[in-house]
């Protein structure tokens, strides 16, 4: 079966998840993305790649930040962007997911950006959008969260330059992370060695192994010699049950401190996707500190998001 | 030598023709106030060599237009070359855009639009080191080094060696 992402000529049409694009597809975002870094420092922000497209930013879920990126990126791609608080309208009328869909195609969308606490909601509407129209999943349950894990590899790029001697850590919450599951397929496939999860065995899902990654209790023990540490947000409100005994508790043990830290690699970068729960799982003297790079990671991201609206927009049809 | 039977000049003979049509259109302006502007591939190679040859006291510019063309929706994105760089303030300088083969005039256009969106340039110049005819939009450039109608079914390619030597080469449009 053809990845349902890609259209019959192999051109990325949707970006639903980072599993199983190809490499050079991935390679390509970046490469794109660097070349809209520079328009931050020009008069004019803006280019007319998508002058006349609309942009529909379909939050379902609620996000101030991606949101705000997404809608950015479009705006600087001379896209007329349409946020939709979704949660205060039809939703709520019983109207549904597809329904809303076919409405809003009907108003001439051209690209949706979708974000939804059910997994594999972008999958559903990309399957059921005109083949003209373009969907851009901006994170969906558990499941994926493709542009993060993709402005992620932008920045380790950035400081690191080749993918294919590094040693990579994701700390914390990895059970729960739709950003770990997207950033351990991206790394696979540019060909990081070696990926590791680092965490407690209730926030460690099954089947880590199979994707490759090696895992560890023992953070310190984890970020031995590692080049890159990816910490993670401790998801407080998708927790059912006792999954930890505190968030002291925690930090103690999983928290990113300067003790920890130690164990990386010297020039080790430290990144976050943000937003970040400051004495749960970082120190804030490591958020603010030298290896930090989680700002570059927020400036990145709209440049990585306006490579991706412009590659699928520009598929053909 | 072209389909039709033409032969084609030696590209380094036409650079040392363009290198004086660029001296002499620049001799009465400001040299502080004039920027070399290259558009990616071949504009870039020449305006770097016109740039070091001319000795030309600012710093040089160059443009990947991918941004700007008009057949984005038919084409889409294509795999990017170097992305632009013009790392000067183009406020009231005088700026010589600089391409291998002008043909449509649309690459012009999209040149033009981007330099606007980094400011207001004094003036802005069209030099060419081939003028191929067939414009389908009313551009023209100040010095051209060699004009002729080419062939629609041909394109004319500027290739440069690892040592830096232009050729210039045919290729017949795939139908």
């Amino acid at each position: 079966m053809r990845n349902p992402q890609l259209n019959r000529h192999g051109e990325l049409t949707h970006l639903i998840t980072t599993e199983g694009i190809p490499r050079d597809i991935l390679t390509h975002i970046l490469d794109t993305a660097q070349t809209f870094v520079p328009l931050a420092d020009r008069d004019v922000k803006k280019v007319p790649l998508l002058r006349g497209k609309s942009v529909f930013n379909l939050f379902f879920e609620n996000s101030t930040r991606t949101r705000t990126t997404f809608e950015i990126a479009a705006t600087r791609l001379s896209a007329d962007v349409f946020n939709l608080n979704i949660n205060a309208s039809s939703a709520s009328k019983g109207e549904t997911l597809l329904d809303t869909i076919a409405n809003l195609t009907a108003m001439q969308a051209d690209i949706f950006v979708v974000r939804h606490e059910a997994s594999g909601a972008p999958y559903l509407i990309a399957r059921h959008v005109p083949p003209e129209v373009h969907v851009v999943n901006a994170g969906d349950g558990r499941h994926a969260h493709p542009t993060q894990a993709l402005l992620d590899m932008y920045t380790i790029r950035h400081f690191k330059q080749d993918f294919t001697n590094l040693t990579v850590a994701i700390v914390g919450d990895v059970l729960h992370s739709r950003v770990a599951r997207s950033n351990i397929h991206a790394l696979t496939t540019l060909g990081v060695p070696e990926v590791r999860a680092i965490g407690p065995l209730t926030l460690l899902p099954g089947g880590l192994d199979q994707m490759g990654v090696q895992t560890y209790t023992d953070m310190k023990e984890g970020l031995r010699d590692v080049d890159v540490i990816i910490m993670l947000r401790l998801q407080n409100e998708r927790m059912r049950g006792a999954l930890l005994p505190s968030s002291q508790e925690y930090f103690k043990h999983y928290g990113l401190t300067a003790d920890k830290l130690a164990y990386a690699k010297p020039d080790a970068i430290v990144m976050h996707p943000g937003p970040m729960n400051r004495g749960v799982e970082i120190d804030s003297a490591i958020a603010d500190g030298p290896q930090s790079v989680i700002l570059n990671q927020v400036t990145f991201g709209i440049a990585v998001r306006m490579a991706v609206m412009s590659i699928v927009a520009g598929a053909s049809t | 030598m072209t389909a039709s039977g033409l032969s084609l000049p030696q590209a380094e003979d036409l650079y040392e023709t363009l290198r004086q049509g660029v001296a002499s259109l620049i001799q009465d302006l400001p040299p502080e106030h004039v920027h070399l502007v290259g558009i990616h591939s071949g504009g870039a190679w020449l305006a770097e060599r016109l740039h070091r040859d001319l000795g030309l006291p600012t710093s040089l510019g160059t443009l990947n237009i991918s941004f700007y063309r008009d057949d984005f929706d038919r084409i889409g994105l294509h795999p990017q070359v170097e992305p632009s760089d013009i790392g000067f303030d183009v406020a009231d300088r005088h700026l010589v855009v600089v391409d291998d083969v002008l043909y449509t005039g649309r690459t012009i256009r999209a040149a033009m639009n981007e330099l606007f969106d980094y400011g207001r340039p004094a003036s802005i110049k069209l030099v060419v080191l081939i003028d191929r005819g067939q414009r389908e939009l009313p551009i023209c450039a100040d010095f051209a080094a060699w004009q002729f109608q080419a062939p629609l079914a041909e394109n004319l390619v500027l290739q440069k060696s690892d040592a830096g030597e232009f050729t210039l080469h045919i290729e017949t449009k795939e139908a």
